[in-house]
């Protein structure tokens, strides 16, 4: 208790000197948890676009579908899967069949390639974007084998509107083209472009009679409850215990199989946010060296005299250290507080929007939301706590090798 | 005497000196390196945008880079590039057409992007032709020819020499088929361009297409990228004369594609952003030094003080001092920061895992950044002026001292 008090005073003795190296530790900390919670809620934007784009968290394909994702590579006995997933998937968890394929859509004057899916109009609407967008005309509705749903970007492209008509051509079972027309019922609009321009819905039943496939599908397609694809321990939990259930002609990927880019990109995140508090913590540590040395040094005939009356040089250690640590834990409160104060200051989220495009080039959301976890928090306090305790060794250190006879020598 | 006296100022401490001077000469290392290594990559992305798709600078019809309408076209384009020739720094100019149709290989249908481009111009504007993975790329003398890209030819099951169906639709509305031969399998690096591309002769695409002599687009490049503003105003003039077509319109590379620019200017914005914390923090942390070189020494200026030394000169000494150190450092940070710099564009800074999703963007393999002056001298020069800013603090404080309470501090 002496010590600590001693330390503070000592802290104190140059009001400031200690302001100024603590104004570069709370910044630093500040800005640690700001860079690190906005980095998050990008990674995770980007996540839920992706995810929400049809990925889903787990999907049940034939192991030929994901390389050549064309009809031939389809589910061709959909009802035990069905079984399996009615019986295996967690509470709040919802699933569907879908139907996958590329394939061209066309009118008088214009032809685009777009992917084809065939889905459950009921189902879908808990799964996908599908069911959150806002369409202009209305959902599929059950039961409608001659409608499609297209996005707003396609329907401008191709100068129609709700009622007209739309041209689909794929490539059918028998590997001949197969085509129909359908009448357009709805407009959807999508974060990104280029998902507007990529998707049209149909319903399964319309789909699998374009491709003459009686009742197979595609795919099925699993969202798991409150999930926003971070929480890979659940995951991997379920996936595995479906796995050992599942029909032997099929295979079970997760999203971090279905989008191996993505997971590399998000793991290149995570590394970028340490090099990132590694930087940051060498600009302040020069600071914290700097000044716990000054400190030391200006008292020179206090640390000899305090060996003339026996203190040993571990006990001047732990006083420089000390003192070390109170100007840390002070930095520390003060800039977690202010991180804390600026993410909740933009809870409601970042919009992206006044640059739309370049946000929707490196495929994230336009909406972002920083936020930070505890693993967070405790890293940005770790990493200056722990480290800011090394670098004060040398000044540390310093001090215990003052001998009585130094401090006499200097005046 | 005054840069003596700084100097030896600056030698009094020589720790504090030692620590002052590497905390510039970081962050100068550091805001060369990854100021060149951001350019560097742009550089690559525009480049490898320019250079498969864009050009510089194309000429269209109003509206054809956002609808790709086979309608819009260039009626006469010999006449258009006729006049163009004779504009300065360009070095190159192609004709190009495009349409959406459906293709099918004997296994497999999907939809693609066909491109109808002259062999013998091509050649000069794009990197494609020499993108190509197996076969070779098309000859003047093609006419049904065609080169595919690498991962459209995967799922479309085809190789060199099998036969493709082409059907669309034609300008005048009728439909639009051909057969072709695979004679090239092309990678340009960008997924997206390689799953759905196929170029084949422009002859053979107007005939198809019932083009009638027409095109979409003329693509230019000229011999840098500073120029093309300046070629593009010139080239808008030509256009605006009422003996060309009316509804012509010329765009540049960042217009055509605004989400490379705007991708770039994100991660430009971002990456200023974290070079302002860490100027921020080194001047923090830096301050105390300059600080202290005032406060240790009150004594010591008050005498100055009395002895006849103006305010204003005590505060140059100081400035002059912190001055010596910032250079120190700068100079050093600059020296280490370059050879660094250089040492891995020579060496390429490899990507790992993250390749693949680099490629998508256009990125390569290996980053390499880019040295020039700009990206070497002008994180230097915002470390000078905020350690400058910094230093005139204390520098000024020096004026509130009272020469007989400073000699009576002991």
């Amino acid at each position: 208790m002496m010590q600590i008090i001693m330390a503070w005073r000592n802290v104190w003795r140059n009001p400031k000197r200690t302001g100024i190296i603590l104004v570069a530790i709370i910044i630093g900390a500040w800005t640690m948890l700001a860079v690190s919670a906005l980095s998050r809620g990008m990674m995770v934007s980007t996540l839920a676009n992706a995810l929400n784009t049809l990925t889903g968290d787990i999907q049940i394909q034939n192991p030929l579908f994901r390389e050549d994702p064309s009809v031939e590579n389809r589910i061709s006995h959909p009802g035990p899967v069905a079984k399996l997933l009615d019986q295996s998937l967690p509470e709040g968890a919802v699933w569907a069949f879908r139907i996958q394929v590329n394939g061209v859509a066309a009118n008088a004057g214009n032809a685009q390639g777009i992917t084809i899916l065939g889905i459950d109009p009921e189902k879908e609407t808990n799964l996908s974007f599908y069911g959150d967008m806002t369409p202009k005309g209305s959902l599929l509705p059950p039961g409608d084998d001659h409608g499609i749903v297209v996005g707003e970007a396609l329907l401008n492209n191709f100068e129609t509107k709700i009622g007209r008509k739309l041209v689909l051509m794929t490539q059918g079972e028998t590997q001949e083209t197969a085509s129909r027309a359908f009448k357009i019922r709805g407009v959807f609009k999508a974060e990104m472009q280029s998902t507007e321009k990529q998707y049209v819905f149909i319903s399964l039943n319309a789909a699998q009679t374009l491709l003459g496939i009686k009742d197979e599908v595609s795919l099925a397609c699993v969202r798991l409850p409150g999930n926003t694809g971070m929480d890979s321990q659940t995951l991997n939990k379920v996936a595995d215990a479906m796995r050992q259930k599942l029909p032997p002609d099929l295979c079970l990927l997760t999203w971090k199989d279905l989008l191996p880019l993505l997971r590399g990109y998000l793991g290149m995140f995570d590394r970028f946010i340490l090099l990132w508090y590694l930087v940051i913590f060498i600009a302040m540590a020069f600071g914290l060296v700097n000044t716990m040395l000054m400190a030391v040094l200006e008292r020179i005939r206090e640390f000899g005299l305090l060996k003339a009356l026996g203190l040993t040089p571990a006990r001047i250690i732990i006083n420089v250290l000390l003192e070390c640590l109170i100007l840390l834990m002070i930095g520390l409160v003060a800039g977690n507080i202010l991180g804390l104060l600026t993410v909740y200051f933009f809870s409601g989220g970042i919009d992206m929007g006044f640059m739309a495009q370049g946000s929707e080039f490196w495929g994230m959301g336009r909406m972002v939301v920083p936020f930070f976890t505890v693993k967070d928090v405790c890293y940005v306090n770790a990493v200056i706590m722990g480290l800011g305790i090394l670098v004060c060794l040398y000044p540390a250190i310093k001090a215990a090798k003052i001998t009585p006879v130094d401090a006499m020598e200097c005046v | 005497m005054d840069m003596l006296m700084a100097w030896r100022n600056i030698r009094r401490n020589p720790r504090r000196t030692i620590l002052t001077i590497s905390a510039i000469a970081f962050a100068c290392v550091l805001l060369i390196f990854m100021l060149s290594l951001q350019i560097g990559t742009y550089e690559v992305m525009i480049d490898t945008s320019v250079k498969t798709r864009t050009g510089h600078i194309q000429i269209l019809k109003q509206g054809y880079h956002i609808d790709h309408k086979i309608r819009q076209v260039i009626n006469t384009p010999s006449d258009l590039a006729g006049t163009l020739a004779q504009t300065p720094h360009i070095t190159a100019l192609s004709f190009r057409c495009n349409a959406f149709a459906l293709l099918s290989s004997s296994r497999r249908t999907s939809g693609g992007f066909i491109t109808g481009i002259d062999p013998e111009t091509e050649i000069k504007i794009s990197s494609v032709p020499r993108a190509i993975r197996k076969g070779r790329y098309l000859n003047p003398t093609d006419t049904n020819a065609a080169v595919v890209g690498s991962l459209l030819a995967k799922n479309l099951k085809i190789d060199i020499g099998d036969e493709l169906v082409i059907l669309g639709s034609a300008m005048d509305g009728s439909i639009a088929a051909t057969v072709l031969k695979v004679a090239g399998i092309f990678s340009s690096g960008m997924d997206q361009y390689d799953r759905s591309a196929i170029q084949i002769p422009l002859s053979h695409f107007q005939e198809t297409f019932a083009m009638q002599g027409t095109i979409h687009e003329m693509i230019i490049t000229c011999d840098s990228l500073w120029h093309v503003g300046q070629i593009k105003s010139a080239i808008s003039e030509i256009l605006s004369q009422p003996d060309t077509q009316p509804g012509l319109v010329c765009m540049s590379w960042d217009e055509l594609t605004p989400g490379l620019i705007q991708s770039i200017q994100m991660d430009l914005g971002g990456g200023l952003i974290f070079y302002a914390i860490l100027l921020v923090m080194v001047a923090f942390s830096i301050m105390n030094t300059f600080v202290m070189a005032v406060f240790e020494r009150t004594k010591e200026f008050g005498t100055l003080l009395a002895i006849g030394a103006g305010p204003w000169r005590l505060s140059r000494a100081l400035i002059l001092e912190s001055g010596f150190l910032t250079l120190c450092g700068i100079i050093i940070g600059i020296l280490a920061g370059c050879t660094l710099t250089l040492w891995l564009a020579h060496t390429g800074i490899p990507m790992g895992e993250a390749e693949g999703m680099m490629r998508q963007y256009g990125i390569p393999a290996l980053l390499r950044p880019e040295l020039n002056l700009i990206t070497a001298l002008s994180g230097p020069a915002a470390v000078f002026l905020i350690t400058i800013l910094t230093a005139f603090y204390p520098a000024l404080k020096v004026h509130g001292i009272k020469p007989v309470e400073a000699m009576r501090d002991a």
